[in-house]
């Protein structure tokens, strides 16, 4: 009798959380015993696992920025050639965010609210910058603007630089960025239906209304959320950037391009001091991103009620 | 406003959703478009709105041609099934939508909006929950929003898509009455749509019952029931227990039934199917003066003012009977009595020679 | 029924039915425009880059494009990049399944910060990882003179491209298995369990069928961003020819010495296998999808 009843009074003793039912005690303690060590074994595993891989490169960032002190730091990020560098990055969010925007709603609205012959090629379509290596994005854009290019010559002849210019910075940052908005919009706004916009049509509301009083309210997190993955990318686009920018100081060196030159040069201390601001901004877009989730998260389960 | 429906044919893919449908709905009249899911009852309601275009035929808005006029222009009041609020509205931003997108020249000033929206909601009985957000609501207060926001842009004609769908039963009948009063006082020419045939009938005016896309019977509620025009429309619209036999001689016979069957007279031997409702059966301890046959009592559900019984003999279908409680006290039959079940009206219609109906509702 | 000439649709004959299907008015305004405007930008930003490709290997020619690749330094970058982008692939999966297990089933302090950091690698600038994890490794870094210790060489050497790649692949792995290991209820572990099966038996026999696509998928994910990374590799690995030069770099170096055409083949092969994996994981996906909903 006491063997039967004495796990309920565990059950009630641990407020429901132990499932185990009917087992001798000290079996039960000693499974306990290894599920804890096991537990415990696999949690420090993973901890070890992520410092390892992220945490340390992070540190190392920090640590090498400040290795010389604080006011070789200032001093690094104050260089004439680093301002340069993130105004050229500032240059280049600014101006691949709207088109990622813009884009990101056409498509959805196309793609999320209507059927249409050919809308899964066009699916397929939108992905393939994921697919393409920077580097290859870059090259493209080579042999379409370059001095050799299809378009090539006629811009030479017109006296027009894309290639080793900011207009290849741009377009190659645009070119591996516009998933991003996208993928985050397209999913909600075909999940959440066409009823809402439909009844919007009823009641006689045009284009603009329906848009913005009833669809982008919808989808607004899952728009900020895109829209800061492509910043993130934006800001940090690497491979593609280098093929097309040149390396120019302070004409086409993005931020990446520059701690590049710095690291190559054996300026250590500062291209790290470089890196930390990048990382500063990839902490702050995480967290950002965490914000994001639990905002779209609570909308979601506001939804599942409605 | 009077709204004609003429020849519209519908077909999703493969799908033949409507097939030449015509119908009319005078002006005021509230009228239910009964059927089955899949009848093609909500196509043709998105049709007349406007949210669908018919592959072929017309819609006539006081005869006037509105087949090709946008949605916008129709000036209908439409009800969805999920009621489609905006949820990122209040209730009283939900009603106000309509009359805030209105072009600027015909737009009312803020203080008329507001008051107009307070009023509708006074209607509905809902000024209290103007700052509400639909997720806040209950189904049947989701549904009333739904109908004032409707309401708020003056339509011409009122639709509504299985307006009580999906509320619980308790909330259903009440609000059925509730939109009867309602109708009764705004007189708005409404149609609505249903898969409930006790709904049709205690709410509408008119009842259209389609089937696999076409009008199987239009007319008043008591036409439908009492005169039924096919087997489809008998069945569908009550409790039915279906005989199968043949008609012979003027006399249509179903085992140890046999009733007279005069339009037959005269002409080879054919299968038919012999259709009763529930409460045209009558039972006794002995066999009397009408035709009937023995029968076992299996089950009893005294729910309601009617009694239901189900009896079986093995040979005949299982055949459900209403009886009203007086009469059910009077008889007093337990589980396991065998009683004489006799028809006191049956309706004869032609069926094939195996033994299937020219028409069966689908399965729902 | 008389209709006047007027209406619109009299301007479709009945025979055009296909035809007057596609040009009835949609319900919902604003079709076309956001179309063609998602056709436009595409088109500009996506399959005219791409379509240049195309245009230059027809004007090399395939066959030369060919004999570009029997290269012995193309073939050797070629082999780099696939066994350390599968290597590394393989490493991610595995420690990916092991965080996400450990993300999903246990509540511990510290827990929320870790998920938060799962996405730093997405975060965070491919230089940025790329100098950091050189820095590491290298002989006199913190880690690299641990290891020099024991004799193992990590930067500069085929190793040192595979960590970087590991800590590129990582997120994949942890943001497609989480999910999976999410939905799938302890109860399913518990009654295997209950019925007496082995810790072990219950992860190969229970579990591992029920994230096999989702793992797969995540290996999928980190195999083929490995194939294309260039910021994160490229400071690490020492870009020795033959050694560790990877396809990425070599395509670069190609198109500093305007060798367009070998540039684009190696480019094309690549596109290839990226689009194969594409292909892969949308049949890897149509999978898990099937599974779970199999399973609801």
């Amino acid at each position: 009798m006491n063997a039967t009843r004495e796990p309920l009074q565990r059950v009630q003793a641990t407020g429901g959380k132990s499932r185990e039912t009917s087992d001798s005690t000290g079996m039960r303690r000693s499974r306990a015993a290894s599920a804890a060590a096991v537990r415990g074994g696999l949690i420090l595993a993973a901890i070890l696992v992520m410092g390892w891989l992220l945490i340390l490169p992070l540190a190392v960032v920090i640590g090498e920025a400040l290795k010389l002190g604080v006011r070789a730091y200032l001093d690094a990020i104050r260089s004439p050639e680093t301002v340069a560098a993130m105004k050229l990055t500032a240059l280049v969010v600014a101006v691949t965010l709207p088109v990622n925007v813009l884009f990101g709603l056409a498509a959805g609205w196309a793609i999320g609210k209507f059927r249409f012959p050919g809308r899964s090629v066009l699916v397929t379509l939108l992905d393939l910058p994921f697919a393409v290596s920077p580097v290859v994005a870059g090259m493209l854009f080579v042999f379409l603007y370059g001095r050799t290019g299809l378009f090539g010559p006629w811009l030479f002849d017109h006296n027009l630089k894309v290639i080793f210019a900011v207009p290849g910075v741009v377009l190659a940052t645009l070119f591996v960025t516009l998933p991003f908005v996208a993928r985050e919009v397209i999913p909600l706004m075909e999940s959440a239906g066409n009823e809402e916009e439909e009844a919007a049509r009823v009641l006689g509301a045009g284009f603009w209304p329906i848009f913005f009083r009833v669809t982008l309210p919808n989808v607004k997190w899952a728009l900020l959320y895109g829209s800061l993955l492509a910043a993130a990318r934006a800001v940090g686009e690497f491979g593609a950037v280098s093929v097309v920018s040149g390396h120019i100081r302070g004409e086409t060196n993005t931020l990446p391009l520059h701690i590049e030159i710095l690291y190559n040069e054996y300026q250590f201390q500062p291209a790290f001091a470089v890196a930390s601001l990048l990382s500063l901004f990839a902490v702050i877009s995480l967290a950002l991103h965490v914000l994001l989730e639990k905002k779209r998260l609570t909308g979601t389960a506001k939804r599942g009620l409605a | 406003m009077r709204i004609e429906a003429c020849g519209i044919t519908k077909s999703f893919g493969s799908f033949l959703a409507l097939s030449g449908i015509s119908l009319t709905v005078d002006p005021g009249e509230l009228v239910a478009l009964l059927g089955p899911s899949g009848s093609g009852k909500t196509s043709l309601l998105r049709i007349i709105a406007g949210l669908e275009n018919p592959d072929s035929g017309h819609v006539l808005f006081d005869g006037e041609d509105a087949t090709r006029r946008d949605v916008r222009e129709r000036q209908v009041g439409f009800v969805f099934q999920h009621y489609a609020l905006f949820r990122r509205m209040t209730v009283f931003e939900n009603v106000a939508f309509g009359l805030k997108v209105k072009p600027r020249k015909e737009r009312l000033s803020r203080d008329e909006i507001r008051a107009r929206v307070k009023e509708l909601l006074r209607l509905v009985q809902l000024d209290w929950l103007e700052d509400r957000y639909p997720s806040e609501l209950s189904g049947g207060q989701r549904q009333r929003v739904a109908l004032a926001r409707a309401l708020a842009v003056e339509p011409r004609v009122l639709l509504l898509d299985e307006p009580f769908g999906s509320l619980d039963t308790r909330v259903r009948t009440e609000l059925r009455r509730w939109l009867r009063r309602l109708h009764d006082e705004i007189e708005l020419t409404s149609v609505f749509v249903t898969h409930d045939q006790e709904e049709a009938l205690e709410v509408a005016d008119r009842v259209v019952l389609l089937n696999q896309g076409r009008v199987e019977q239009a007319g008043a509620p008591e036409d439908l029931f009492e005169r039924p025009a096919s087997a489809f429309v008998m069945d569908f619209l009550g409790n039915v227990t279906i005989f199968r036999g043949r008609a012979e001689d003027g006399r249509a016979h179903f085992g140890p039934l046999a009733i007279e069957y005069p339009e037959h007279a005269g002409r080879p031997s054919v299968p038919v199917a012999g259709y009763v409702r529930a409460h045209r059966f009558d039972l006794a301890r002995g066999e009397g003066q009408k035709s009937g046959f023995w029968a076992v009592v299996k089950h009893v559900s005294p729910s309601g003012a009617l009694v239901r019984i189900d009896l079986s003999d093995g040979e005949l279908p299982s055949t459900r009977v209403e009886l009203s409680r007086e009469r059910f006290e009077a008889l007093n039959p337990r589980i396991g009595d065998r009683l004489f079940v006799m028809p006191s009206e049956m309706r004869v219609f032609p069926g094939h020679e195996d033994g299937t109906l020219t028409e069966r509702p689908p399965e729902t | 029924m008389t209709r006047s000439q007027g209406t619109p649709k009299s301007g479709f004959p009945a025979a055009a039915r296909g035809a007057s299907k596609a040009a009835r008015p949609r319900v919902l305004p604003g079709f076309e425009a956001a179309l063609g405007l998602t056709l436009a930008i595409t088109g500009v930003l996506v399959l005219l880059p791409l379509s240049s490709l195309l245009v230059f290997a027809g004007r090399t020619g395939v066959p030369k494009l060919f004999a570009t690749l029997h290269d012995e330094r193309v073939l050797a970058s070629l082999r780099l990049t696939l066994s350390t982008s599968l290597l590394a692939a393989v490493l991610a999966s595995v420690s990916g399944l092991l965080v996400s297990w450990v993300l999903t089933r246990y509540e511990f302090p510290g827990r929320r910060l870790l998920d938060a950091l799962v996405d730093l690698p997405f975060a965070l600038p491919t230089s940025v990882a790329g100098i950091a994890l050189t820095t590491l490794y290298a002989p006199s870094g913190l880690l690299g003179k641990r290891l020099a210790g024991l004799g193992v060489e990590v930067a500069y050497t085929p190793l040192g491209i595979v960590a970087a790649l590991v800590f590129i692949g990582f997120p994949f792995a942890v943001r497609t298995i989480q999910p999976v290991l999410a939905d799938l209820e302890p109860e399913v572990e518990e009654s295997a369990r209950s019925l007496g099966a082995t810790p072990l038996q219950t992860f190969f026999r229970v579990l591992l069928p029920e994230i096999l696509p989702a793992l797969l998928t995540g290996f999928a994910m980190a195999f083929a961003r490995g194939l294309g990374e260039y910021g994160s590799v490229v400071f690490i690995a020492g870009n020795v020819p033959m050694k560790t030069e990877i396809a990425p770099l070599l395509i670069m170096t190609k198109l500093e010495q305007y060798d367009y055409a070998g540039a684009a083949a190696l480019a094309t092969v690549l596109l290839l296998l990226s689009f194969a994996l594409l292909f892969l994981i949308n049949r890897l996906q149509g999978w898990a999808e099937r599974l779970g909903r199999r399973g609801a």
